[in-house]
């Protein structure tokens, strides 16, 4: 509770937490997903489960892209770049992500030519600016950044600029949160959506969660009011034993989402067929491919791309804790095997991944309460 | 990184209609307008930016708001050293 007076209006804050208190039916045990690891980051940096009744439970869902990637398509995209013409450039997001053969960065320090951009059309320009050799762009992340993607490949064609291309690792929301509803363990009652992927999307791609799976979606804004509000959106819905799909961040998105975003994604992109996600494992139609009308630009048809296969480590829970199923410090290797710094699982790779995000507060925080009483 | 950026459009350039120069806290940089062709901005409109695009239009108080958040998530120098890595071809 000590964050509340920090907070833009904090008796709203406290009203709404009253709110939340008054809606959950002590009997029952309630688990809302929040899908996107900004909401995580957000939740557990405000301390907002210090406001919520013991009954209610935040489980991290897979909406964070550095977390969801498998290693192999690291391998992959620093296997392409060993070739001293080609540039990788990436988001710095990326640099220290491991594959098996080391980070982007330990490969820079190896003599990769590797740089951080932090736009595609940087890397774009980076091209432009270095005619003589290759830019190759490590595209990442959801819906929130595979329109820039696909606007920086338009821009390439029109340029003309064919020592560019893109390696392509876009994924879609949607599909994942159906692996997550379609397990056989799954224990969600009601999803928190994410804010900025539905400025692309909008509302509409969720309404299957609410007619056909009977589960309350409240899209949400990042604001600690703004998640809490969405809580008593979802409760209130479970209450009535209703299912509907509730906007809370209608000052930024639009139902019907950002349509020049979407037409830029429809012309550069296509589903395929199925893709790997680290901790999820194959899922059909949840990544984007580059079409064939963009081929020039796609790096997997320009070049000799290995196809490395990594299996994460059995002993790593990361799917049971995307599903739910176990908490963050249930599984076996949190904060043994696996840290922030030398991460094992997917959802500890990125500080937007939730045994990250629990461990640099939660567990971080338990270690100092027990180092300071013992002290004391 | 799926926190947007806050800024305000501060020139527009006539020969380059799907580009502006926005400003995040005293820092400016291009931005790409090309996602909101439907509906440009205009110069002192507000707009949350992602990966050097800008994303969609919002109020100046969302805009305040936005950027005291990234502020108490401890992402605001994040944000910062993102625009200023924009505009590549500036440097």
């Amino acid at each position: 509770m000590k964050f509340v007076d920090e907070f833009r209006e904090p008796e709203v804050i406290t009203r709404t937490a009253e709110e939340i208190r008054r809606l959950a039916d002590p009997g029952r045990h309630y688990r809302i997903m929040e899908v996107c690891g900004g909401h995580t980051h957000a939740i557990y940096r405000f301390g907002l489960k210090d406001l919520l009744p013991t009954n209610i439970e935040l489980i991290h869902g897979p909406g964070c892209p550095v977390c969801v990637l498998p290693m192999g398509r690291i391998d992959d995209g620093l296997s392409i770049a060993q070739d001293p013409n080609v540039i990788f450039a990436a988001f710095g997001d990326m640099m220290r992500v491991p594959g098996t053969t080391g980070s982007p960065l330990e490969h820079k320090a190896r003599g990769m030519d590797v740089r951080i951009v932090y736009s595609p059309s940087d890397a774009l320009k980076l091209a432009k600016n270095n005619p003589d050799r290759h830019v190759m762009f490590f595209a990442i992340g959801f819906e929130t950044t595979a329109p820039s993607t696909a606007l920086t490949l338009v821009r390439a064609k029109e340029w003309g600029l064919h020592n560019f291309s893109v390696f392509c690792n876009h994924v879609t929301i949607i599909p994942a949160i159906r692996a997550i509803l379609d397990s056989p363990d799954m224990r969600i009652d009601a999803f928190i959506g994410p804010g900025h992927v539905s400025t692309v999307i909008g509302c509409r791609p969720y309404e299957w969660i609410a007619k056909n799976e009977h589960k309350p979606v409240a899209v949400s804004g990042f604001e600690p009011l703004d998640i809490l509000q969405s809580i008593v959106m979802v409760l209130r819905q479970l209450k009535a034993e209703e299912a509907e799909i509730e906007n809370q961040y209608k000052r930024v998105v639009p139902w019907e989402g950002n349509r020049a975003a979407l037409g830029a994604m429809a012309e550069v992109f296509e589903l395929r067929p199925y893709f790997e996600w680290r901790g999820l494992g194959f899922i059909s139609q949840s990544a984007l491919r580059i079409k064939d009308s963009y081929a020039e630009w796609d790096a997997e048809k320009r070049f000799v791309v290995p196809g490395v296969r990594v299996t994460d480590p059995k002993a790593a829970q990361c799917g049971e804790v995307l599903k739910g199923v176990l908490k963050p410090n249930q599984c076996k290797l949190f904060a043994r095997e696996c840290t922030p710094e030398h991460p094992i699982g997917a959802l500890m790779v990125s500080s937007e991944g939730s045994c990250a995000a629990y461990f640099n507060y939660e567990h971080r925080k338990t270690e100092m309460v027990i180092s300071i009483s013992s002290v004391a | 990184m799926c926190l947007a950026i806050p800024g305000q459009i501060v020139e527009l350039f006539p020969d380059q209609p799907t580009a502006a120069m926005i400003d995040v806290v005293g820092v400016r940089r291009k931005v790409d307008l090309g996602l909101l062709q439907d509906n440009l901005p205009v110069k002192g409109d507000w707009v949350l930016i992602h990966v050097g695009f800008a994303m969609s239009k919002i109020s100046e108080e969302d805009a305040i708001d936005q950027m005291r958040m990234l502020r108490m998530l401890g992402e605001a120098e994040f944000a910062k050293e993102e625009v200023e890595g924009y505009g590549l071809e500036d440097s």
